[in-house]
């Protein structure tokens, strides 16, 4: 009897479990909409950048290069991270998490570098539509990625004085996910903005 | 259990090497010329959806074979179909408007 109450109360965790990570996805599916509309705006209005610059005077590719292997080296890290996880193994975890938050860390400070160098070179984003666009698209893409650098700052200091728990195990995979995902929108932006702009 | 935990590392490795020659190639292609302009775009795009399956497959693990797995996937299809009528309608209807309204 006992163990029958154990077995149905551990599935019924993996239940709630497997819902929560099933309720992140559905979340960054709404945001995968998000990012179409933001895309589709920078599509329609990418032409317009009147007397202002276009993509191919602004862009620098190398910069950009160094930029998306930050993010592909901290998806893998941060993959590694979610293996020692799986081992139970918090300092590997936590060790991964830290390069994990060191490369999101050099991709947001390149990336602001980038947008003061626009600005102060006069290519604000209150130039062109075009420029309104880009700032909009890659600046909504920068938040998502310095709010999953606080996340793990936070998981970070949480993994430090509760230890690695169930909850805990829950709130990197969600982050996870979000930041496998992050690399996905990426893909597009690097694709569509950076490599079609210098075109 | 060993052996699927280190399956889980050769997979990110497998994922993160492809990802790296399908990230490596377009910029390669923009940077350097080396192909008329309709052959880079279909590069281009080619080696981002390319990129994009593979980072499903070996990053966020998506499969089809468990019931969660299969929701997950729904709910991608979905979005998808949602994406593509977000942009190509946008994209189709400025572009209408921009031609017909030409001063």
């Amino acid at each position: 009897m006992q163990t029958n109450v154990a077995a149905h109360d551990h599935d019924h965790h993996h239940d709630s479990a497997g819902n929560k990570l099933f309720g992140f996805w559905v979340y960054l599916m709404s945001d995968c909409v998000l990012f179409a509309t933001l895309f589709a705006t920078y599509a329609v209005l990418e032409s317009g950048s009147i007397a202002g610059p276009t993509g191919k005077d602004i862009f620098e590719l190398p910069f950009v290069f160094v930029e998306t292997m930050l993010l592909l080296f901290s998806s893998i890290t941060f993959g590694f991270g979610m293996i020692a996880m799986k081992r139970k193994d918090v300092a590997g975890l936590k060790r991964w998490l830290k390069v994990t938050f060191l490369l999101g860390a050099g991709f947001i400070g390149m990336e602001v570098y980038e947008f003061h160098h626009l600005i102060v070179e006069g290519y604000g984003p209150q130039e062109s539509a075009f420029l309104s666009a880009f700032f909009t698209l890659v600046g909504t893409h920068g938040l998502h990625v310095t709010f999953g650098l606080i996340w793990l700052a936070v998981g970070y200091h949480q993994l430090s004085t509760k230890g690695l728990n169930d909850n805990m195990s829950m709130r990197f995979q969600c982050l996870s996910l979000f930041w496998h995902f992050l690399d996905i929108v990426w893909i597009c932006v690097f694709t569509i903005v950076y490599l079609l702009g210098v075109m | 259990m060993e052996q699927h935990l280190d399956t889980g590392a050769s997979d990110y490795v497998k994922g993160f090497i492809v990802s790296l020659i399908l990230t490596v190639i377009p910029f390669y292609c923009v940077w350097a010329q080396v192909l008329p302009d309709t052959a880079t775009y279909a590069v281009l795009f080619g080696c981002a959806i390319v990129q994009i399956f593979v980072h499903f497959k070996y990053f966020l693990h998506m499969e089809v074979k468990t019931s969660e797995g299969q929701w997950n996937v729904v709910s991608l299809m979905f979005t998808a179909i949602v994406v593509l009528i977000l942009i190509a309608g946008s994209i189709w209807i400025i572009y209408n408007m921009n031609v017909n309204m030409k001063l």
